[in-house]
């Protein structure tokens, strides 16, 4: 019998916010599936989105961004960067033909790990429910990713 | 081929019950460039560290991870262990497998899985990690401390009592800030200036401090500990050396019907004047808005009454530039006017007061020598009723937060108008009493069992006059909501506690960040409340947040030796974890092409421009550089730039990029 789809989901997420927050999750011992890998930078505005790219090009099913909330930066300013980067990015992606459910931004404050978790299995649930990227490779072989 | 070590940590049964650690270290093994492996049952232990340094100089290894629990807890253990092994402390990386993994997850396949990924991640980084050395920064041992009330008043002399130099800068004329106008005290009731004026004095007569009084910041650049400050000292118009401050100028000058900022509006002062008689330093100001002389150039009487010929009419500001290595914010705050409260009057009524005013009322040296009296007719209020939470806690009005010193002085304003008038009742309105700190509840409990204040919980809706009196209008929530209705002689608001004017000024001229109302926002709530996210700035007193005056003090001289920490040292060491402009060879020198889309978009001013110019001096190229002194290595300037010309060290593109391919 094959083995059932579990998806590959990929996290980029800033050291101050909610890398901290998912140590809060592992500390107060919420569970959540274990689909997701953490990629570690400083903040939401070193996220370059060929990174995310990248990523898709790797193989992974879904992507979540997170950082800390508005206002919370511990840079003051480099989740607005993102934000507005992810703006542009969002319509490059719906240009280029890259569904957008299979990335997820969102903020997470060091505070919020109950949140982590609940964002994690509702990422991996949906990204289950919309099976394999195999469209991804598609657009590589176009020539479009 | 690189040589990396890998370490799996079991933490005990943190790690071990639900990852298979020895399963992992086997894996682990297999990976390219891995050339040990193993794991133990306690890696940040003495032995387990050990195990790590012998690794090291036997294998030879260069690049290390440590498979265990957060970087954000054990990273400094590990790369210290690492270092004293004779291997640079940044070719090593932790993989999360505790918080992140272990802790997160049932005991399955796919939790071993999981954590073999997150080590194979970190093991793509560090071989493409490049051994880093911590920047080094001069200091300049010179603070500056913004702000001449109690908070950095202390500061400065924390600062000053361990050798180290102060420049104390403070915008109005005289330091004291708010305390210097309070009567007493809460819990103890002794006297503010008792206590405040001697401190006043210590400051300006310190040998490491430079008081400059009715000076202000105007501009600020550079990078902890090497700032370089633009000081506006405005003109007095009095040569301070000549000056001795008899106060014969005083006494002279004939425009005398200045309302007074020191007595809330409830004294009045001279066109050429101290604030109060104590103000340190001593010297006069005269107020140009004012002075007869400026407003219709005559009067000179008290260029005639000067003994040492010290008023300078032509005296101009200056503006001064000094080197510090670090500041110290403490500019207060300032509180809500009655003229903010439609319901009650919009400050109409003279006799509504807020508490600053019942201060200078209550204070021996205000404008009534302590005597409590009406400001619209002078009798002495028959009943008082104090309103806590004005504006405080009503997110009508902007300000959601508890004032936090508010229940405590409406008590003590309570409690010294009974000592006064024992005959006079005084009622207190309030949503709930917050009386936490040392002897506070006590201190709450003798205002109504021993003074006899009459203590009501509920709100007012309504006041207004009638008769000479002011009608109070609330309700009593503790007796079902039953409405009251109190004549009062005067009402005192406890109005809530702001953000000072212009702290969102200096916030941006100092790039600091504020809270949503408005307050300076300290580094971390819990861990660092005395830093700001900018190094070298600090925060004392309640221009971070509401606060009394043992608080501020504390916090003061928190700062004041975060402040001497730094100064300890020559030279100030920094994580290496900076961005960097690239380098190529001539005719290109960078892939910078000079947009400079990363100078706006960095949040600490760290990259300016360099120019490469040709033998003959001639401009080739301007392009992007970094400052690795003021860079905090956010990364945000990587992301933006168009040509990928900058990088961030340890967050490489190239590592990152790793990562993700390793996945």
């Amino acid at each position: 019998m094959a083995k059932p789809f579990e998806p590959k989901i990929t996290a980029f997420v800033c050291n101050w916010c909610t890398y901290a927050g998912a140590d809060l999750t592992g500390t107060s011992r919420i569970k959540y599936q274990p689909n997701i890998r953490i990629i570690r930078l400083p903040c939401t505005g070193r996220i370059d989105f060929m990174l995310l790219q990248k990523a898709f090009a790797r193989g992974a099913d879904g992507i979540i961004v997170s950082g800390c909330h508005p206002n919370d930066c511990h840079y003051s300013s480099g989740n607005y960067h993102a934000r507005r980067r992810w703006m542009v990015f969002n319509d490059l992606m719906e240009f280029m033909g890259v569904d957008g459910r299979r990335v997820t931004f969102s903020w997470v404050s060091a505070a919020e790990g109950t949140k982590w978790a609940a964002l994690v299995n509702e990422v991996t649930d949906a990204v289950r429910q919309l099976g394999p990227y195999t469209e991804y490779q598609r657009l590589i072989g176009a020539g479009v990713a | 081929m690189s040589r990396i070590g890998v370490f799996v940590c079991h933490c005990g049964e943190n790690i071990g019950s639900t990852v298979d650690c020895q399963e992992v270290a086997a894996r682990c093994k297999q990976m390219p460039g891995v050339v040990h492996s193993e794991d133990y049952k306690y890696m940040c232990s003495d032995p387990g560290q050990s195990m790590i340094k012998q690794a090291i100089e036997e294998q030879g290894l260069d690049g290390v991870v440590v498979a265990a629990c957060s970087p954000r807890m054990h990273e400094p253990t590990f790369r210290r262990a690492v270092s004293e092994a004779g291997l640079n402390p940044y070719l090593c990386e932790m993989a999360n497998l505790r918080e992140h993994c272990s802790w997160v997850h049932e005991e399955t396949d796919s939790t071993t899985d999981k954590a073999t990924d997150l080590v194979h991640l970190q093991v793509e980084k560090v071989k493409r990690n490049k051994p880093l050395q911590p920047i080094q920064v001069p200091i300049t041992k010179t603070a500056l401390v913004i702000g001449g009330g109690v908070a950095g008043i202390q500061a400065a002399l924390d600062i000053a009592d361990s050798d180290r130099k102060v420049i104390l800068l403070e915008r109005s004329p005289s330091l004291g800030g708010h305390m210097a106008q309070l009567s007493e005290t809460f819990p103890t009731l002794d006297c503010s200036q008792c206590i405040l004026t001697p401190k006043m004095v210590e400051a300006a007569r310190h040998p490491n401090i430079t008081l400059m009084t009715y000076s202000e910041l105007e501009h600020l650049e550079g990078f902890i500990g090497n700032f370089k400050a633009t000081i506006r000292k405005r003109a007095r118009k009095i040569d301070e050396k000549l000056c001795t401050g008899c106060g014969l100028c005083l006494q002279k000058c004939p425009t005398r019907k200045i309302s007074d900022g020191f007595n809330e509006g409830l004294g009045m002062r001279r066109a050429i004047y101290v604030p109060f008689p104590q103000a340190v330093p001593n010297t006069p100001v005269i107020d140009i808005q004012n002075c007869s002389h400026f407003r219709k150039k005559k009067c000179d009487r008290c260029v005639k009454a000067c003994p040492t010929d010290a008023i300078r009419f032509e005296q101009q500001d200056e503006w001064i530039t000094v080197d510090v290595g670090a500041i110290v914010l403490a500019t207060g705050f300032k509180i809500m006017r009655s003229d903010q409260f439609p319901e009650y009057g919009y400050g109409a009524y003279p006799d509504i007061i807020d508490g600053l005013q019942f201060e200078r009322l209550a204070s021996a040296s205000g404008p009534t020598q302590g005597v409590i009296k009406r400001p619209s007719d002078g009798k002495e209020p028959e009943t008082i009723v104090f309103l806590a939470c004005a504006g405080s806690r009503d997110a009508a009005k902007g300000v959601k937060y508890c004032s936090k010193i508010c229940c405590m002085y409406t008590a003590k304003h309570a409690m010294l108008y009974k000592h006064k008038a024992p005959h006079g009742k005084a009622y207190v309105f309030y949503m709930d009493i917050r009386a936490a700190g040392k002897n506070y509840d006590e201190f709450v409990r003798r205002a109504i069992e021993e003074d006899g204040v009459k203590y009501i919980r509920g709100r007012v809706s309504r006041i207004y006059e009638e008769d000479g009196k002011l009608i109070v209008k609330g309700a009593d929530t503790l007796l079902g909501g039953r409405p009251v209705e109190i004549k009062a002689d005067m009402v005192v608001l406890a109005t809530a506690v702001q953000p000072n004017d212009g702290q969102i000024d200096l916030a941006r001229k100092i790039h600091v960040g504020c809270d949503e109302y408005g307050f300076f926002a300290e580094a971390h709530p819990k861990l660092r409340p005395v830093e700001t996210n900018t190094a070298g700035i600090y925060l004392a007193g309640a221009c971070q947040s509401p606060r009394d005056i043992p608080e501020t003090v504390a916090q003061a001289g928190g700062a004041a030796a975060k402040v001497v920490a730094l100064f300890s040292r020559d030279r100030l060491t920094r994580e290496p974890l900076v961005a960097e402009v690239n380098r190529r060879p001539s005719p290109i020198y960078s892939d910078c092409v000079g947009c400079f889309l990363c100078e706006t978009a960095c949040p600490y001013q760290a990259i300016g421009q360099e120019t490469v110019t040709d033998r003959d001096g001639k401009l080739y190229k301007t392009m992007a550089k970094i400052n690795p002194g003021l860079c905090q290595g956010c990364g945000t300037c990587v992301a933006t730039c168009r040509t990928k010309a900058i990088d961030l060290h340890g967050y490489s593109n190239e590592q990152i990029y790793a990562e993700i391919m390793s996945l």
